[in-house]
């Protein structure tokens, strides 16, 4: 077992590399996540609204997610005139990747909604915007996040690729490991990429909990512990 | 005051020549024109495709009218902003429309809040909703999904109510709830509006329904057409054309009695046994049929004299029909007395203790009275 001992060795001998990548990592895979749903919900609401629109949006987002990742990372910098190592090229490619998977999935999402409440809501006199973001986004909620689940389990995987280019990830791990002939940083890299992906998930599971107290049945100290802040509020 | 302001401060809701088409079939309604009345339940009712939630729509411009005007207190509501026009009156309807992710009571505090009241005021006010419509306070802090369907309907209906508008518009509310549910729903709508005297315009596919709650009703035909408008003793009584007299239905004479009350029926004594005597065999009685009471004198079935002897417990009596309550209408009394083994109908007092029976024959003959009277008004000749 002298490999696993190596393995477990290489970790203390160069945390501040792996501390590094692991934070570069981080914020490549998570930040396209945040601003993909940013917009997706709104495109999506519009797309909802103007169907010619719908057909040409989430057809157009399709052909966007056939792109390489790698083609992607080399292509834009062309465009955005950054520089080919910068974090932003992932970031963007990863939104764009984002925005396209999301937006099929909120559309369904918000036309998942029950018809009843909708006109319940019309009936009740909210206007448009409201009745957006306190009844429909909150309802589409487990949906959304579903699609967020994939999407970040995808942009932990893909954020390594940016590495072949040479911005740094724990991707840097695998060309590193691989050019130096060194199976247990590769593995190293491994076990830290499926680590951050579980971590994220799980951490992505605690929000849907969060925002979707009304899917499970209450607790009875839950149920006393609203009752109880409904009764000192009437008081 | 001339008669016609008088007329106008008790309209509520008018309907003045009322059209709705959608692309160029036949109109969903068709130049309607109405008055509903201040403070008072008026029932739209129809089979499908009558125009009936669509009429009711246009009131709260969830549908704008292709052509006509609605008034809201003398002003037309297409004036208003839709909104503010909405909050202004309650709506409940046939799912209950309840927000899945809000709790009880942020349901029933919805208008308020958008109304823009604060959070613990709208629901300190939410709290007694629920008491109003006859809901738990503990069932505040559930989620719509751990309620029963008609718990879910109650609130709604505390929904409604909760910014206090002055009128409601109810859209077959109580269609998808058990016919026992429905029953205790319809009470319990009478009860409040004996209370609240709010303007409700109330829709339904079920004339019986119809005829429970509404001080009138608006029966519409197939094509949106207002086919009669009248009380419902009247719509029963006297159908205005064959739909009509169709969608009333071939019970319409018998739930006509309903309308009818009983004041005058005769109640006769009948002799009662006791529950605790069964067993005793030197207990007997006298008349063919005897009445078995608890000790509170509630009815629980009868002794035929001829097998008064084998009889000893309350489980063998046989069954009985259905009770008449003292003052009741005619319908209930004559269905008292059809629905008994022994012909007589158990009349019982408010507290459920029976007080006598009434005799079928006594029933018809006030029926026989009653019709008389009638034709002698309206025709000036006993028919």
């Amino acid at each position: 077992m002298d490999w696993l001992r190596d393995i477990i060795d290489y970790v203390p001998a160069n945390i501040d590399q792996l501390r590094e990548l692991t934070g570069n990592h981080l914020v490549q895979a998570i930040l396209p996540i945040i601003f993909g749903v940013l917009l997706a919900v709104p495109l999506a609401q519009l797309a909802r609204q103007n169907r010619s629109l719908a057909g040409i949006m989430l057809t157009g987002s399709s052909i966007l997610y056939t792109i390489p990742s790698l083609a992607m990372f080399v292509f834009l910098p062309l465009i955005l005139g950054t520089s080919i190592l910068s974090m932003v090229n992932v970031v963007v490619a990863l939104t764009i990747y984002a925005i396209a998977l999301l937006m099929r999935s909120t559309v369904d999402a918000l036309n998942s909604i029950d018809d009843g409440v909708r006109q319940a809501a019309v009936a009740m006199g909210y206007r448009p915007l409201r009745r957006f973001l306190t009844v429909d986004l909150p309802l589409s909620v487990p949906v959304l996040i579903a699609g967020v689940r994939v999407i970040s389990v995808t942009n932990i995987a893909t954020v390594s690729v940016g590495a072949l280019i040479g911005v740094p990830s724990l991707g840097r791990l695998f060309t590193d490991g691989l050019t130096r002939n060194y199976p247990e940083q590769i593995a190293v890299g491994i076990i830290f990429t499926l680590l951050l992906a579980l971590v994220l998930d799980l951490l992505l599971v605690l929000l849907e909990r969060l925002l979707t107290p009304w899917t499970r049945p209450t607790k009875a100290s839950e149920a006393d512990d609203v009752a109880l802040d409904a009764r000192t509020v009437a008081a | 005051m001339t008669s016609s302001e008088q007329a106008e401060r008790r309209t509520m809701i008018e309907f003045r020549n009322v059209t709705k088409s959608y692309d160029a079939g036949r109109p969903a309604v068709d130049d309607l024109t109405l008055a509903i009345e201040r403070g008072r339940i008026t029932v739209f009712v129809g089979p499908s495709g009558c125009g009936k939630t669509t009429s009711l729509r246009m009131i709260n411009r969830m549908v704008e009218p292709t052509s006509g005007q609605i008034l809201l207190d003398g002003q037309d509501v297409a004036q208003q902003k839709a909104a503010e026009l909405r909050r202004s009156m309650g709506y409940v309807m046939q799912s209950s429309g309840l927000m899945p992710h809000r709790t009880v009571l942020d349901n029933i505090a919805t208008v308020p809040r958008l109304n823009g009241v604060a959070r613990s005021a709208a629901r300190a006010r939410a709290k007694e909703l629920l008491d109003v419509v006859g809901l738990a306070s503990e069932l505040g802090s559930r989620y719509p999904g751990q309620l029963s369907g008609g718990q879910q309907q109650r609130v709604g209906v505390a929904r409604a109510l909760a910014a206090d508008p002055p009128v409601l518009l109810m859209d077959e509310p109580f269609s998808a709830v058990d016919p026992v549910v429905r029953a205790e729903l319809q009470a319990e709508l009478i009860r409040l509006q004996n209370d609240l005297a709010k303007t409700i315009v109330f829709v339904t596919h079920d004339i019986d329904e119809a005829t429970i709650l509404g001080d009138k009703v608006a029966v519409l035909a197939v094509g949106g057409r207002l086919a009669q408008y009248a009380a419902p003793e009247e719509i029963l009584r006297a159908p205005v054309d064959d739909f009509v007299a169709g969608f009333v239905g071939r019970d319409r004479g018998f739930r006509h009695l309903s309308f009818l009350d009983g004041d005058h029926v005769t109640i006769h004594p009948i002799e009662t046994i006791e529950t605790s005597q069964l067993a005793d065999p030197t207990v007997s009685v006298r008349s063919p049929w005897t009445l078995l009471v608890d000790p509170e004198g509630r009815p629980h079935g009868w002794i035929p004299a001829a097998t008064r002897a084998s009889i000893t417990s309350q489980a063998e009596a046989v069954p009985g029909g259905s009770l008449y309550t003292r003052g009741g209408s005619l319908r209930s009394a004559l269905d008292a007395a059809l629905s008994s083994p022994s012909g007589l109908g158990v009349t019982i007092d408010d507290d459920g203790r029976a007080v006598g029976v009434v005799r079928p024959a006594e029933v018809f003959d006030l029926i026989e009275a009653g019709r008389l009277d009638r034709g002698r008004d309206h025709f000036n000749t006993a028919v």
